[in-house]
């Protein structure tokens, strides 16, 4: 059932980690001497991989505080082993399910996706992981079940921004489920290879490369079934600003920023702006929509 | 022991303290060619800027009440204060203009469509011209009306503290505290000193 999907941005793209160090530092030199940038043809495809650091060094995990560095600074005082997921709601088999039983069951892949934070910035980022819609099969899904929630784990003692009310924890999230079974949803458990950092969501988080980068629940600790639109943080939070489906749509700005065009993390001080696609460009999801105004459903 | 701190800040030329107070951008700007501010070089620097800013204007509010209730007498930092923190203010708008936002029309559109860009904005402008005449040459030729303009420094501080909030995500505490402390020292212009000289100053 794995392997439903083809990366159109492939391990060759990825780019070595010295050898990105190394253009990093020449783009850094070009700059001081005043000498301006000229994009390297790999950064004008838009294909290359941020560095392990960029990704693992700039988060938005605010369980672990609101700035970007907290998370990397904080969330090594999360247990991420052992791990269980509980499952319930419509499913066929409910339970509290090991990952370590869990995912030697799954196929896992590389995939290198297209990452575009609410924020208007964006990265590329190899991750690995199983289609979520494997582990939705391997656990039945009843008839009725429309929606499927997420929520992350909640530690007040391993969490230091949890004793905030930033927001009204746990953080929650959700997908329809023809959403949550599409090829392109993962649930990751790496980057490059690696397990998954612990600022990034380890031990296991969703990816939906179509949407905004907050529908990514980290560290996953339930899965949920329901028939209803489950409630999300952040919807919850300002519903003006932040709607259940949250795709990635240049058209819909959201109220304090325009989201027309994207900063790619990775290119320095003076990195252009570069345009921001429908689906964050996959337009493989589009039939999900079809007939639906995704101005008032954003 | 004050009266070590109001002759030291007396002797110290102004000229350093418009050196000090330009440093931390240059440096800033240095480490940001060096790749040396993290993955995200534009943000810190706009994040660091403001925050400075705000941090010399809050300094700057602090002053007058500082000589009212203490024996501490640092009027004489209250201009390099106020002009450091206006070139912070326009450094950080700048970089937001030319490294973050980049295309002039959407930077239009911010400003008039995106309420803590207006807000901020706002800010900028009702400083810029308490910048101008901060000089002896203005204070000399304004005479009463000096003192008036320079007014709208409390004005463009709310709004700092306002932009600061207006840009938090979820419920943040941090902008709300450093709001509710500028809200506090521009209304402590409108209080009764007496009441703080009690809680201040033991006689």
């Amino acid at each position: 059932m794995a392997n439903r999907w083809r990366n159109t941005l492939t391990s060759d793209d990825v780019t070595p980690e010295a050898m990105f160090v190394n253009r990093r530092q020449m783009m850094a030199g070009a700059a001081a001497l005043g000498l301006g940038l000229t994009a390297s043809p790999l950064r004008a495809a838009g294909l290359e991989p941020n560095s392990f650091e960029d990704i693992t060094s700039y988060n938005n995990y605010y369980e672990f505080g609101t700035g970007k560095d907290d998370p990397a600074r904080y969330a090594d005082q999360l247990t991420t082993d052992p791990w269980t997921i509980k499952i319930d709601g419509l499913v066929e088999k409910p339970g509290d399910y090991a990952l370590s039983d869990l995912v030697p069951q799954m196929t896992i892949e590389e995939r290198i996706y297209r990452f575009r934070c609410v924020e208007a910035w964006s990265m590329v980022v190899p991750w690995n992981g199983f289609e979520l819609a494997d582990l939705l099969e391997l656990v039945g899904v009843k008839s009725g079940a429309k929606y499927v929630a997420f929520e992350t784990v909640l530690r007040p003692e391993e969490m230091p921004g949890t004793r905030f009310p930033v927001l009204d924890w746990p953080y929650r999230e959700g997908l329809r489920l023809d959403e949550a079974r599409h090829p392109l949803t993962l649930l990751a458990t790496g980057i490059y290879g690696k397990p998954m950092p612990n600022q990034n969501g380890a031990p296991i988080r969703l990816v939906v490369p179509w949407k905004y980068g907050f529908k990514y629940a980290k560290s996953i600790s339930r899965i949920t079934l329901t028939d209803q639109e489950p409630p999300t943080s952040w919807n919850m939070a300002n519903a003006r600003e932040y709607g259940f489906y949250s795709n990635v749509n240049p058209e819909v700005a959201h109220p304090r920023w325009s989201q027309a065009t994207e900063r790619r993390i990775g290119g320095g001080l003076f990195a252009k702006r570069e345009p921001t696609l429908m689906f964050n460009g996959y337009d493989e999801v589009a039939s999900l929509y079809q007939g639906m105004d995704l101005r008032k459903n954003f | 022991m004050i009266d070590v701190v109001n002759r030291s800040v007396r002797a110290i030329p102004n000229w350093v303290l418009y050196v000090a107070g330009a440093v931390p951008v240059i440096w800033l700007y240095v480490l940001g060619f060096q790749n040396a501010l993290g993955a995200d070089p534009v943000d810190a620097i706009e994040r660091n800027l403001g925050l400075w800013a705000l941090w010399l204007l809050i300094a700057g509010l602090c002053i007058t009440p500082l000589q009212r209730l203490t024996p501490l007498r640092l009027i004489k930092l209250r201009r390099p204060i106020g002009v450091v923190a206006f070139f912070y203010v326009l450094v950080h708008f700048l970089t937001w203009l030319v490294l973050d936002v980049q295309i002039p029309s959407q930077i239009v559109a911010d400003i008039i469509k995106r309420p803590y860009v207006t807000v901020g904005m706002a800010a900028l402008l009702l400083l810029l011209p308490l910048a101008v005449t901060s000089n002896n040459w203005s204070i000399r030729k304004m005479g009463a009306r000096w003192r008036t303009v320079h007014k709208l420094v409390y004005p463009a501080v709310l709004l700092a503290g306002l932009h600061m909030v207006m840009q938090a995500k979820g419920f943040q505490l941090e902008p709300l505290v450093y709001l509710a402390a500028i809200a506090f020292l521009v209304a402590m212009r409108w209080m009764p000193l007496s009441s703080f000289r009690q809680a201040f100053v033991k006689r």
